[in-house]
This record gives C-alpha cells, structure tokens and sequence, in this order.
C-alpha cells in the first residue's frame, strides 16, 4: 500500500498544480496511514525538488529530463513502472491534459476505480469517498472507490496546498522512457499574449460580443495587465474570428476555475457558464441589466464596458500603487 | 427494352430469372469509382445525455438522475465531432462507420439518430451503464478481435464529465491513445492529429489502430435529412449482452448552493468593486 503521486515540471518549475497534488496526494497517504512518493517528470534542481518534501511528500523518484514534448505513450509507460517500484495503490494526477489522457489508461490497467477531476480530499470513514462536479457544474457527486486500487486526477485550484518543512529522498527514475517510439510528437507554438497560461490563471479577464469589434480588445488587455490576468473570450467571438480558438473558455472550450472571472460584454449562456462556474468570484461587466450572467455573477456593474473597463483598470492600478 | 425482356423470358425458368435486373443494378452500383485504397473500419463511441438545458434534479435519497420528463440527446462531443469525422473520413477513402453504446433498449431513440445522421451500423450492449470502467470493459471486450482501425469517441459527455472511457479503452485494447484532439487526419495506416494545450498545439502521430477523444474542432456538426432518417430505420442495431461490475458507486448527488444576489456596483465608482474584491472576496 502506497500513493504515487504524478507531478510535472515546466522549465525547471513545478506546475502549480503540481504543487497542489503533491501537497493533496502526501494528506490522501496520511489518511491512509501510508507514505506518499512523487514521481517527478521533467528536469528541476535540488532546490526546486525540495518543494515535493515541503508538501509532505516522502520519497521523489525523479524524471530527471527535459521533455520538448509530453508523449503519452512514453508517460504512461513511466507511470506503471513507477507504481511496479512503489507498489502504490493509489495513483494522483492533475486533472490537466496529462491527467486526462494518462489517468484512464492507468485504472484500466491496473483495474483501479477512477475519480477524475475530484474536488476534495477523500472520506476514508468508511470506504473511499470523494466529490467532483457533475452536469457540468450544475450538481455534486460524491462517489465511493468500491475496487482497493484507485486512481484520482484532482481538479487544479479547489484544495489549497498546505506547505511545511518536511523533506524527501530523491532518487532518478528512468524506467519506461524507451517506449515511446509507437507515437511521435511536434509542437507547434501558437503566440500567447502576458504569458499566464489560462488554465493556470488565478486571475482572468473575459470578454464577448458585447465589445463590439476586435480593435476595441485593447481596453481588455490593459485591463488584464493591470492585475496581472490572463485573456479569454467567449465562443462567439472566437468562432467569428476576434480572438484565437485556444481563449475560447466554456462548454466546448476550456474549463477553467480561477479566483476571480471577470466577464466584460458576455450575456452569459448556460454553455458559457459551465466553463467558468467553478470560479471563485465572479465580475459581470454588461450594458444589459437582464443578462443572464448577472445571476452567476457575485459583483455586477451595469455600464458600456469601453467606459467601465478603462475605469476599472485604472482603479487596479491605484490600489496596485498603494499597496 | 423489348429485347431486354425477350432476353430475361429466355432465361432458365428459375427464382434467378425474377431477380436478374437486381444483380444487373447491384453491377452497376458496384461500378462507382473506387478511391483511395485504404478503406477504414471505424468504431464511434456514443452515448446518452440530457439535453444541455435539463433541470437537473435527483431522487430515491438523492443517488439517481431524476430522469422524469428528461429528453435526451447524443452527446455532443460524440455526435458533433467524433461521429461527423468518421463520416468525413469514410466519405474521403470509403470503409464502414459502426456505432456504439452501452445502455437498455430506451437508447435505440439516440442510436436511431446517429444512424440518421449517416452511421452504417450500431451495436447497443444491453447493460446499465454504472461507472466508466464497465463502459470502458464491455465496449472493449466487443470491439477485441473484430478489426477497428480507429476507435473515436467525444472528450467528455456532458452529463458526468468524466472523459474516462476513451482512455480506459485504449489500454484493455493495448492501442495508442490521443486525447482531446480539435484535428484528425488519416496519413496512409496513421493517424495526424492536432491537440490543443495551453500556449501551443501538440501534432501527434501515430500507427493505427488507435483510440481518438475528440474535442471542437475536429468536425462540424451535421443535421440528419429526410433520406437519412428514413434510411435509418432500416438499419441494424446489434444488440449485445454483457455484465461487467463497477469500481466506483454514486452516493449521493447534491445541488450547488445557490448563489446569494449579486452586488451591484455604481460604475462610477470602480474604486469601489476594487475594495470589495481585496478586501472582502479577498481576491487580489
């Protein structure tokens, strides 16, 4: 019995997510009164794997490479040989692209029950309970693991990492890296705009139709530097063309659940609102006082947003200033 | 025609007499050009959920979906993307596009649609589909040995979000496995695709046969004509049994807390909304 955890870094960086499944996984292995191990894939430092022992973490088996780009045949071939070494039970993603195309395929071999995208910490009063988000955010679901193996891929920024001083033993892994020759892998890198990927973001700016016209996108980008945002839009403008595919956040985009959303222009469709209503806070910045998003929404400004929005940029920034 | 008559009416006097001009249009139809050489064998992977604008509610104690007065609707991500590509890539180099799904006769409604909207086959397995794994199993135990270069299936539905089947799939069938891809390409006995993460696009390629999760992109969504529908009902739904036991159980379902009312702010008084977000959503 063990908990592997899967973590990644990214330029040398644990992932912030990573930081908080290592942190979540090393509470899961006490609870199960067991020891935690991370399996760390990508190149880092001494001083950055430290950060797995600050999370509670025991044992790191370390990847210790630089991967140009994620190969998911290859990546699952290290995650099984991890837990062959480890004899881990419980296996933690993130519930992030290597979570999502890594974590089925590891139940399915191992015969593991899955949790994907959980949003607690597991109940282990009797049985292994967790909760995750269903009919895209409309309802919770608690379900219980009924198989004694488990595999779980946590939902990033819904359990606050807890960090301490702990350290871990690290040890280099490279069993697995030969077999990814079956699938091959090119990158093509598309331009992002303040470099905050969004599924990242803690804070995120949005906007929709209601700006009227892509020129009129720079009172949105100023607004998103202000604080230091990330930009998204919704589906409309991205199928139109205004802003690149790759923001379009929403039902058939990307999900995401940052600490602050702030909607500029968005009337705030149901197909919308399952993409963003696992935010913490969320601003809705519209003309229209009936629009639906302000139902959703915890603060609302009712105003023409090439007015408000400058305004409000203006307002970060003072308090920016000040601080 | 007189002579094509005279000549069926000096044919052997036999049951193959009455069906000659049968064979004849069977000859003719088999006439059209043939295409690329590689024909494709596709497995789609469909299933059942409420229609996005369902009012989601529970009953018996919270543990089920309260189904009462649900319509249903292919998932999306199945039906859009997965599904029209498949069609797409038949249409291109020819080959057969089967439909699957895991559930009781109440889906053959769903199923009929997906047929209609050009799906040569279906296959239901008539089992209560209680977690992702014993999807996962059954689909995988019927598809084994029966050739499927390319298995496709929607990232996620929309009613439990799992985005598990796909990749569970992949591994019982020990078949590489592409997840979320907005693009999908046949390049002779592989596959091309294109996925997009944060800040890039990865392009992955690999040997078929392969296991695809399909995300926007990857196709446009088509609707069903009236030939489509009509030729539907005449199709065949293979129906299967299978009985696999789930690793994970529900035990209860709840409904988010509303949300309190929005605060409205003056918009003149920005300074304002800041204070409140610092100070008492304590978000920046």
């Amino acid at each position: 019995m063990a908990v592997l955890i899967v973590a990644e870094t990214h330029q040398g960086k644990f992932k912030k997510a990573s930081i908080e499944v290592m942190s979540y996984g090393a509470r899961v292995a006490a609870a199960l009164q067991t020891s935690a191990t991370a399996l760390v894939y990508g190149n880092a430092d001494d001083a950055e794997l430290s950060k797995a022992g600050q999370c509670g973490v025991q044992n790191i088996l370390h990847v210790n490479q630089h991967f140009a780009n994620f190969n998911p045949v290859q990546c699952l071939h290290v995650v099984l040989k991890a837990i062959e070494k480890t004899a881990a039970d419980t296996v933690i993603f993130t519930h992030d692209y290597t979570g999502r195309s890594i974590a089925p395929q590891v139940a399915a071999k191992i015969e593991a029950g899955l949790i994907s995208g959980a949003v607690s910490l597991p109940d282990t009063t009797s049985g292994f309970a967790l909760r995750k988000n269903v009919f895209s955010g409309k309802a919770i679901a608690d379900y219980s693991v009924l198989s004694n193996k488990r595999v779980i891929s946590l939902m990033p920024n819904s359990v606050q990492p807890e960090i301490g001083n702990g350290t871990a033993t690290v040890e280099a892994f490279s069993e697995g890296l030969d077999a990814g020759s079956a699938l091959s892998v090119e990158r093509k890198a598309i331009e992002q705009k303040g470099g905050v990927p969004l599924t990242e973001a803690d804070l995120v700016v949005s906007a929709g139709r209601g700006m009227k016209a892509p020129e009129n996108w720079n009172v949105v980008e100023d607004l998103a530097a202000s604080i230091g945002a990330a930009t998204a839009c919704s589906r409309p403008v991205a199928d139109i063309g205004w802003r690149p595919h790759h923001e379009h956040v929403g039902q058939t985009g990307i999900a995401i659940r940052p600490n602050l959303y702030i909607a500029i222009g968005i009337s705030g469709a149901i197909q919308h609102l399952a993409g963003v209503n696992q935010s913490k806070v969320i601003v809705v910045i519209n003309k229209d006082a009936e629009a639906p998003f302000f139902k959703a929404a915890d603060y609302g400004v009712v105003g023409d947003a090439m007015d408000v929005v400058p305004k409000l940029a203006a307002a970060f920034r003072k308090f920016k200033a000040a601080q | 025609m007189y002579a094509f008559r005279a000549f069926l009416n000096n044919l052997p006097n036999t049951f193959y007499k009455h069906f000659f001009p049968v064979f004849l249009l069977h000859f003719f139809l088999n006439l059209q050009p043939q295409k690329q050489a590689y024909s494709m064998k596709i497995l789609v992977c469909i299933s059942q959920v409420p229609d996005t604008t369902t009012k989601i509610a529970f009953t018996e104690n919270d543990t089920k979906f309260n189904e009462d007065k649900v319509q249903y609707i292919v998932n999306p991500y199945d039906e859009w993307y997965a599904l029209v590509r498949a069609l797409e890539i038949k249409e291109t180099s020819g080959g057969n596009v089967s439909i699957i799904t895991v559930g009781p006769a109440s889906v053959d409604a769903i199923i009929r649609k997906a047929l209609a909207i050009g799906a040569d086959d279906a296959v239901r397995i008539d089992m209560s589909p209680s977690d992702a794994w014993s999807v996962a199993k059954a689909i995988a135990d019927y598809a084994r040995g029966k050739g499927f270069d390319l298995i496709l299936a929607g990232k996620e539905t929309i009613d439990y979000n799992g985005s598990e089947v796909p990749g569970m799939l992949a591994a019982l069938l020990d078949q590489p496995y592409i997840a979320l891809a907005s693009k999908l390409d046949i390049e002779n006995n592989a596959i091309r695709c294109e996925v997009e993460v944060d800040g890039g696009i990865y392009i992955m390629r690999t040997a078929l046969p392969a296991v695809v999760s399909a995300a926007k992109g990857m196709a446009e969504a088509r609707i069903p004509n009236m030939r489509g529908i009509m030729a539907a009902r005449t199709k065949n739904i293979e129906v299967v049994s299978a009985a696999v036991q789930p690793l994970v159980g529900t035990k209860k379902f709840a409904l988010p807390n509303p949300k309190s009312a929005v605060k409205l702010i003056d918009p003149e008084n920005m300074d304002q909304l800041v204070e409140l977000l610092h100070n008492e959503a304590k978000v920046i």
